[in-house]
């Protein structure tokens, strides 16, 4: 045993203050660096600012997730032109209704049941690539009778109790459909976050019950 | 006694009742996962969940607050300075917290703009509470600070624990002010959350409880305050030397660069070891003492506070912090196991120590007796580590099944939580709850009779 560390069991050997030092040295120098990750972090993580997370008009395109070998991890692909409710968003356009989504997220409390990156609750699915999801097109759009998947959505959110087809039933949040539309379009945005990778595998799996 | 001791036991009382809400809304969570369409449209899970969690929030804080308004006359020799301000705030604070409960139960949602965030919800979770409440909660921090800070000023007298309990004032309220604005990209809006929920529990209130458990020590056990100081400041520099960067164990998947899965896989990694650390000494401090106490049940819960932190958070923690395992573990009931056993080891046992220690010297009791305790302390010990378990278990199906071979998707998801496994450890949940539960009564009924009670006869009478 070191002698300082003799100190921490006999009292009487040993100087509080030496520990003290120890521990304001450590905590300033972590925070610095902290602080430096945080700019470069807060650099990638801004909308449109050339790093993980496109800009708000990306509603405008298509959005695929996939794996990608030299990385070894699934990544969102940014494709053509695929209009959402065949209207192309001006940037100015692209952020009200981006804004208005995430206040009916919040307002609704949607990530007590739902996750968001994997961050929120457990009861009901993660929404990060949602948008993504193929039972969309298998299942929902048949099901709402809706011809795109974005009006199957709007569809599903303002009457999710329309629809009891699974093991859990999601309550009526009485969305009117302009919120239900701002839901929509920012579940399509997040899904094209790059998310080093996460969740693995998504749409390419397929389990057995 | 004096004023500040009378708030602290307020807010003591307060903090365990808040503790019986948090539990049976717990309760009431965990049945939705046992009954289709359960309260549908009544009631929801959101809404039962975010009273559970919030209840958390507020009963950690009341119990941390009063221990520290309770052990600060002793610490400075003199009363608290500002305590009639502190007084009033209390009720106020109570007051505000019962609002924010009925609103959340009766009004649930908000329209979806300011003024629902303002009046209603803000739906960033475990800081829900709108606006206007969470101004009455930086208030009343920020009252804490100046009873502690004037106080030490007024007595002249910086002792080591109030110098890391001053400085842990700063980033209590400084990183709660993230619960006002709300960035439309949630990558931005997670990025800053977790600076205060990490930076909050993993590192803020580990500090806190550190100081109000050195405070007790030096009570309960009589170690020595050089010992004790010493440990607090080794505690410091590992808690923030690893927990300021073991941040990153959440920046793994919300858009953020890639380095975080180092960085945060590694100093993350390392976050058990000031709670081993803590570990090491209460053994010895225990068996330098050869634990003799005059109140066996705080020992006892100060105890099941350094092996619960240790496990709880060390251990379950450290099981899913690494990213090749987190890639499939995150956002599961693998995490829910983990931050209830690790948010119960850490704090609520450590509040349950404190409001023994409180219970026994504000009613002058000179041994604490009685068979009550024992039954609290097995049946809440036995039935968390049952209940984190068995969330585990479901926690570990769904992370195979939904995550691994679902590939998270909608079908995926809803395979993992039919899957047989996944169900029996829910029910095995709520199994454990009701002891929980149950046992929280005991816990409760106890706290409050200590003392006032009868003491009955003998054993040897009561079983002849
Ligand atoms: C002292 C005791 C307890 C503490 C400290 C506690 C703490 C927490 C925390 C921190 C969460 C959020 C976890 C996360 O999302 O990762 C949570 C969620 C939850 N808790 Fe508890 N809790 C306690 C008791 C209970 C009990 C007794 C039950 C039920 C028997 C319960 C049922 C639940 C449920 C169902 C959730 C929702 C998890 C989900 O999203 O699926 N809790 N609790
Ligand atoms: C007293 C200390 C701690 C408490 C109260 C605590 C509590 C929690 C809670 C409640 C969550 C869920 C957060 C959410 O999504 O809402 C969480 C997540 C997590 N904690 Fe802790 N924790 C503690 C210490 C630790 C330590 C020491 C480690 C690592 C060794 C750790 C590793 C993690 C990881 C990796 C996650 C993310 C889980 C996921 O990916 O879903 N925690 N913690
Ligand atoms: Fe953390």
């Amino acid at each position: 045993m070191t002698e300082s560390s003799a100190a921490v069991f006999e009292p009487g050997a040993g100087d509080p203050r030496f520990w003290r030092d120890g521990a304001i040295a450590t905590t300033v120098f972590m925070l610095l660096v902290l602080l430096l990750l945080t700019v470069d972090s807060l650099r990638v993580l801004t909308e449109g600012g050339g790093g993980n997370v496109p800009a708000y008009t990306v509603i405008n395109q298509k959005i695929t997730y996939e794996f990608d070998a030299a990385s070894n991890m699934d990544k969102p692909v940014i494709g053509e032109e695929e209009l959402l409710f065949g209207h192309r968003y001006s940037e100015a356009e692209a952020k009200a209704i981006m804004d208005k989504g995430k206040l009916v997220i919040q307002s609704r409390s949607c990530i007590n049941c739902h996750a968001f990156f994997g961050n929120g609750a457990y009861y009901a699915p993660d929404l990060t690539k949602a948008w993504l999801d193929p039972t969309w097109e298998k299942m929902w759009m048949p099901m709402t009778q809706a011809k795109t998947k974005e009006e199957a959505m709007v569809q599903f959110l303002m009457h999710p109790d329309r629809y009891p087809t699974w093991a859990r039933q999601m309550p009526n949040l009485n969305l009117s459909e302009e919120e239900a539309r701002a839901v929509t379009a920012y579940l399509k945005w997040i899904s094209s976050v790059q998310t080093n990778g996460f969740p693995a595998g998504f749409g390419r799996r397929e389990v057995a019950r | 006694m004096n004023q500040s001791k009378k708030l602290g036991v307020q807010y003591l009382t307060a903090s365990i009742v808040m503790m019986g809400a948090l539990l049976l809304f717990g309760l009431l969570a965990s049945i939705f996962y046992l009954k289709y369409g359960f309260l549908l449209g009544k009631l929801d899970f959101n809404i039962v969940k975010q009273v559970h969690i919030n209840a958390l929030i507020i009963a950690c804080l009341w119990g941390f607050m009063g221990a520290i308004y309770w052990f600060l006359p002793d610490e400075l020799g003199i009363e608290t300075v500002g305590i009639g301000l502190a007084r009033l705030l209390f009720w106020v604070f109570v007051a505000a917290v019962a609002v924010v409960v009925l609103v959340f139960i009766f009004v649930q949602y908000g329209s979806s703009d300011e003024s629902g965030m303002w009046l209603v919800n803000q739906g960033r979770k475990y800081v829900e509470a709108p606006r206007w409440a969470a101004i009455g909660i930086v208030a009343v921090f920020f009252t804490l600070a100046y009873n502690i800070f004037a106080s030490v000023a007024k007595a002249r007298k910086v002792t080591g624990i109030m110098g890391v309990l001053m400085t842990t004032m700063v980033p209590l309220i400084a990183v709660y002010l993230i619960a006002f604005p709300a960035p439309t990209n949630m990558s931005v809006d997670l990025y800053w959350w977790w600076w205060l929920v990490h930076m909050w529990v993993e590192a803020t209130w580990e500090l806190i409880i550190g100081c109000i458990l050195a405070l007790a020590l030096m009570k309960l056990l009589g170690t020595s305050r050089k010992v004790v100081e010493i440990w607090l400041y080794l505690e410091v520099a590992l808690v923030l030397g690893t927990g300021i960067l073991g941040l990153g164990h959440h920046y793994f998947w919300i858009g953020t660069p890639q380095y975080w899965l180092s960085i945060g896989g590694i100093f993350s990694a390392l976050e058990p070891l000031p709670l081993l650390g803590m570990v090491v000494h209460a053994i010895y401090d225990a068996g330098k003492h050869q634990m003799k106490t005059h109140n066996k049940p705080a020992f006892l819960w100060l105890i099941a506070e350094a092996f619960g932190n240790f496990i709880g958070a060390g251990i379950w923690g450290f099981m899913m912090t690494l990213p090749q395992i987190n890639l499939y573990s995150h956002g599961t009931q693998w995490t829910v196991s983990h931050g209830h056993f690790a948010f119960y080891g850490a704090y609520i046992t450590g509040i349950i120590a404190v409001a023994y220690m409180v219970a026994q010297e504000s009613r002058g009791i000179r041994e604490v007796r009685g068979n009550a305790w024992k039954w609290a302390f097995a049946g809440l010990n036995i039935g968390m580590v049952g209940m984190v378990g068995a969330l585990l278990v479901s926690g570990m199906s769904e992370a195979f099944i939904g995550r691994a071979l679902g590939g998270s998707t909608l079908d995926g998801f809803m395979a993992s939580q039919s899957n047989s496994w996944f169900m029996q450890g829910m029910i095995a949940r709520t199994g454990f709850g009701v002891i929980i539960v149950a046992s929280y009564f005991i816990l409760a009924w106890d706290l409050a009779t200590l003392g006032r009670r009868r003491e009955k006869p003998s054993p040897a009478l009561a079983t002849s």
